[in-house]
């Protein structure tokens, strides 16, 4: 049996919940939250500490209160909410198939789609090397679900692979645990997490933070016994001299976040570059009219002020969409990343809107610099805008805001790109 | 005290097992002893899985002439036994001119032992077989008989079906040593002391198989020759559609690419002598080895497509041929040893070679032991499993109303159920650890390699059980994967409201 409903979301992480709830703002009366965990609130529930919110609510909150002030809501609102509810499948022409233990088999079809699904850690390094594969090996996001969520300490004598946010975070956390933390390697010359959580996590705590550093080989046969460590130059090349084994019984991989598009793949959605999300316009609608992506299944944010922010943009246009009240531009703008950025966000501008006043582009650079300015020029190459930066690091997005007046009549591309002094001026 | 069995054999490898199964068939007791957490603990969990036509070895040898004997046993093994096979055909590809008159000898040989089919390839008929193999492939020998199968779920099925014929199975019990009794075996004492009375024993342990010959008094020695592999993501399966082998050197069939009845590609095995007999670690120089011999077959193998890296260890032998014999002192030892390549292909006549050796020396025994033919079922029966429902989502209904736990989604990446895990742990014979529930299930074995169904499937496996789920591991004592209870802090979880109404 196939039921329809207007809109359809997947997962009720913050970005599924802020986008259920805006929806009926926005005048929706058939809103349907799917999600396969027996809770709401995503991620959120498993990130105990502090640091959430600040953007959003304007104070500090742990990651479970800020997901409480949407659920609260939520629970309040007419969203129909189904918990412990797998999305196996979506078709392009919307339709959904999920399996629960209640239903067993769901078949739901939509007039417009939210993909709200989040990111899933990547695994694939460990895998790669050399040595024996034993148990004690998991990514710093399982140990922090295993410790907050299901209540275990998966180890004692921990060595962190990778300067991710969740890394940094893990390895105050195991250390709080009682478990001693003997260091976070990092290959890159610099941390690819916030700075404040270097600071709070590491430096706090006394952990060593070793930058160009990884692991060269996994010693153990049931359970892992330790690790080399080894330096690499600039060129990531192993200097093998500088080779040191730390013995312990746990390692945690913290090794960069990836976009769970299964689903999307699946429905025939392309991903882009970079971003590792579908290429989305400025309401966050994807290359299928009606689908819609918002938070870290679009882009890994950093912080999920945001990630509410961008789910209520996708809101506001699955219903519009719905309502017909949108207005396609005559020509869409497509938008570049150019010199020194790896991705901006949405790829293109699509849709004419009188009221709007701002565009809001989120991006990321390809590496560290200081005393830049982010500079938008248009098809022609004439610059439109430009943002100064002090500092710009790959793990902190950057957002600019540009006004709708500055973009040129008729121009049919954008191109965002790194520009300092000192550094030769765009290429062209 | 009266025997406790009329056949024991140790190791449970694909031999050990497929010989416990043949020997199902018959009115007999038999125990078959693993040491480790499961089956397929050896050399039989990781190897090529390929079912070799049989062309390889030297016609008067064991090895070619059950592998050649068994080749077209496993259509019917694989139907019975439901575990996947496929009959897909092996390329040995020749580069240089002269390597074409090689091949052609390789194919009179292999025409000579009775193997159908074997064809000459050129270069056109090659490229239209394998559209993105090295461009300068010249010819290839076209083996249609060659086939994959997953060995360690064929070990693991065998191992089911000779239980389920009234075979039994002990896993975690370790064989160190044999008692004899006036120049007969009697008994075989495991690890912890206990014994077990037996009028044969049959030595299948693989790796070991020389150091269970020591304990009767035989010396021979078996030295591990590791290969190494890497294992590409399905998104690359397409690429090689049939077993690829570069030409054979003396000493090996070389590093072939070969498609995995799962569906990804496998790169190796190279060939190398260590000490250690559990020395199963990867190293960056044998990595490189094969790589380099990857690159050689399909230039454009992908490198970020690697998803795994694995070693699996050969037995070796000298002499170089299977040692597959009775003792005369002791009567009733049977080894089964340096069972190398093509091992996994031979195992059904190997198995039924040593039901004959046994039929022999039954008379000899100091009690005499018939072969009586029982009600034998060489059938096993598939359990639901919601991976084969992918195409017919909507039929999956039927089996959720007769168990709702086949309605929740365990491993997500697989889409494995809690049902099938349950249904997997409550079989007569099974694996209660992580590794055993992910061979048999998939559940664990996705891209996120069980980081989020890890701690669930152990919750599971304590519940069916009785135990906690600290003492879950990932493949036996000392892998557990957990360290402590830290404080139960589930977030609340009364929430689950029906579509519409809300509670
Ligand atoms: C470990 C960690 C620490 C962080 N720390 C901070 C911090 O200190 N400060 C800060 O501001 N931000 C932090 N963040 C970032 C912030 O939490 C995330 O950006 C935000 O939670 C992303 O929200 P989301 O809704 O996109 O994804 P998620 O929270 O991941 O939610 C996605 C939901 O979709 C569900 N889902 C996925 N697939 C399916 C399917 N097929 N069917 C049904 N449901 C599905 C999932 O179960 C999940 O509940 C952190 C993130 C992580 C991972
Ligand atoms: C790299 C590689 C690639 C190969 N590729 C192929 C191929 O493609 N095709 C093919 O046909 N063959 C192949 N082979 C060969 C094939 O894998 C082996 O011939 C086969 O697996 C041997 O099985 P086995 O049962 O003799 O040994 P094993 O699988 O090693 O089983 C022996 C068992 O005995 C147990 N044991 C040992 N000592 C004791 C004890 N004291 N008490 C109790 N139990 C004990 C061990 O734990 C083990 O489980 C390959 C081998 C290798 C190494």
């Amino acid at each position: 049996m196939m039921r329809e409903h207007q809109l359809v979301i997947i997962g009720a992480g913050p970005a599924g919940l802020a986008a259920a709830l805006e929806a009926e703002k926005a005048g929706l009366e058939d809103i349907v939250l799917l999600e396969r965990d027996e809770y709401l609130g995503g991620i959120l529930q498993q990130c105990i500490h502090n640091g959430f919110g600040l953007n959003y609510f304007g104070e500090e909150l742990t990651g479970p209160e800020y997901a409480e002030r949407f659920i609260d809501d939520v629970r309040e609102s007419s969203v129909k909410i189904r918990l412990k509810t797998m999305v196996l499948n979506i078709s392009p022409d919307k339709k959904i198939t999920a399996i629960n233990e209640e239903e067993g088999m769901i078949f739901l079809k939509a007039q417009a789609i939210i993909l709200a699904m989040g990111c899933r850690e990547r695994t694939r390094e460990a895998l790669k090397i050399p040595g024996t594969r034993p148990a004690g090996i998991l990514t710093a996001g399982t140990a922090q679900r295993f410790i907050n969520i299901e209540g275990y300490l998966p180890g004692r004598e921990v060595v962190i692979l990778g300067s991710g946010d969740i890394g940094l975070i893990m390895a105050r956390r195991m250390a709080l645990e009682g478990a001693e933390v003997k260091g976070v390697l990092e290959i890159m010359p610099y941390s690819s997490g916030l700075v404040r959580n270097k600071v709070q996590c590491l430096d706090d705590f006394g952990i060593p933070l070793k930058l160009q550093h990884t692991v060269d080989y996994i010693y153990g046969k049931q359970r892992l016994e330790a690790v080399d460590v080894i330096q690499v130059d600039d060129n990531f090349n192993r200097l093998t001299e500088t080779k040191e084994r730390i013995e312990c019984d746990t390692l945690l991989l913290s090794v960069g976040l990836i976009p769970e598009n299964e689903l999307s793949q699946d429905m025939g959605l392309k991903l882009a570059d970079g971003s590792g999300g579908p290429p989305v316009n400025e309401l966050r609608e994807t290359e299928i009219p009606g689908v819609y992506a918002c938070g870290n299944v679009l882009q890994v944010h950093d912080l999920v002020d945001y990630v509410s922010e961008e789910a209520e943009v996708a809101a506001r246009g699955a219903a519009n969409f719905i309502k017909d009240s949108l207005k396609k531009r005559e020509k869409e703008i497509i938008i570049e990343p150019g010199r020194g950025i790896n991705f901006v966000i949405p790829h293109k501008i699509s849709y004419q809107d009188e009221s709007r006043k701002l565009i809001r582009h989120f991006l990321r650079v390809d590496e560290p610099r200081e005393n830049i300015k982010i500079v938008i020029r248009d098809e022609a190459g004439s610059q439109i805008a430009r943002f100064g930066r002090e500092i710009v690091t790959p793990g902190e997005m950057e957002t600019v805001k540009l006004p709708e007046s500055l973009i040129p009549e008729g121009t049919g591309k954008l191109e965002f790109s790194i520009e300092a002094e000192g550094v030769e001026e765009n290429g062209k | 005290m009266p025997v406790e069995y009329d056949v024991t054999i140790i190791g449970g490898g694909v031999v050990g097992t497929a010989i416990a199964r043949e020997l199902s068939r018959y009115q007999l007791k038999i125990c078959l002893l693993e040491k480790d957490a499961d089956v397929a603990s050896g050399t039989s969990k990781a190897n090529s899985g390929i079912i070799h036509a049989g062309y390889n070895a030297a016609k008067e040898t064991l090895k070619s002439r059950l592998n050649i004997e068994s080749n077209p046993q496993f259509d019917r093994i694989a139907r019975n036994l439901k575990v996947p096979f496929q009959r897909i055909g092996s390329l040995v590809v020749a580069f240089a001119r002269e390597d074409i008159s090689k091949l052609k000898k390789e194919k009179e040989a292999g025409q000579d032992k009775g193997i159908t089919g074997l064809e000459i390839l050129n270069q056109e008929e090659l490229h239209r077989k394998e559209p993105e193999i090295h461009p300068e492939a010249r010819a290839a020998l076209y083996a249609p008989t060659a086939g994959i199968i997953s060995p360690y779920l064929l070990t693991i099925a065998q191992a089911e079906n000779a239980v389920k014929n009234g075979a039994e199975v002990r896993l975690r019990s370790e064989v160190v040593d044999i008692k004899c009794d006036s120049g007969a075996v009697s008994a075989v004492v495991l690890k912890d002391s206990s014994e077990l009375s037996s009028r044969v024993v049959i030595n299948a342990a693989g790796l070991y198989a020389d150091e269970i010959a020591a304990l009767v008094g035989e010396s021979y020695e078996i030295t591990p020759r590791k290969g190494e592999y890497n294992l590409f993501d399905k998104e690359y399966g397409g690429m090689v559609k049939h077993v690829i082998f570069p030409m054979p050197s003396e000493e090996s069939k070389g590093i072939l690419i070969t498609p995995t009845v799962e569906g990804n590609l496998l790169l190796g095995p190279n060939s190398n002598p260590v000490e250690d007999k559990e020395d199963l670690a990867v190293t960056r120089e044998g990595l490189e080895e094969i790589w380099e011999g990857g690159r050689a077959l399909y230039p454009d193998l992908p490198a970020e497509g690697v998803i795994a890296s694995f070693a699996g260890l050969r037995a070796s032998l000298p002499g170089d041929d299977f040692k597959i014999e009775a003792l005369e002192d002791p009567v009733g030892f049977i080894d089964v040893a340096g069972i190398q390549s093509p091992g996994l292909s031979s195992a059904p006549a190997i198995a039924t070679m040593v039901r004959d050796i046994l039929a022999d020396i039954a008379p000899e025994l100091p009690e005499k032991l018939t072969l009586r033919e029982g009600d034998f079922d060489p059938k096993l029966k598939k359990l639901p499993s919601f991976q084969d429902y992918q195409e017919k989502l909507d039929k999956w209904q039927d089996i959720f109303l007769q168990n709702p736990d086949y309605g929740e989604i365990i491993c997500r990446c697989e889409h494995v159920t809690r049902g099938e895990i349950v249904a997997e742990l409550n079989k007569e014979f099974t694996s209660p650890t992580l590794n055993g529930i992910k061979r048999r299930t998939r559940a664990g074995g996705g891209r996120c390699q069980g980081g989020f169904c890890g701690p669930r499937i152990a919750e599971i496996i304590a519940e069916e059980l009785g135990i906690s789920p600290l003492e879950v591991t990932k493949s036996g004592p000392g892998s557990e994967i957990l360290w402590a209870r830290v404080k139960d802090v589930k977030p609340d979880c009364d929430l689950v409201y029906g579509l519409g109404e809300k509670k």
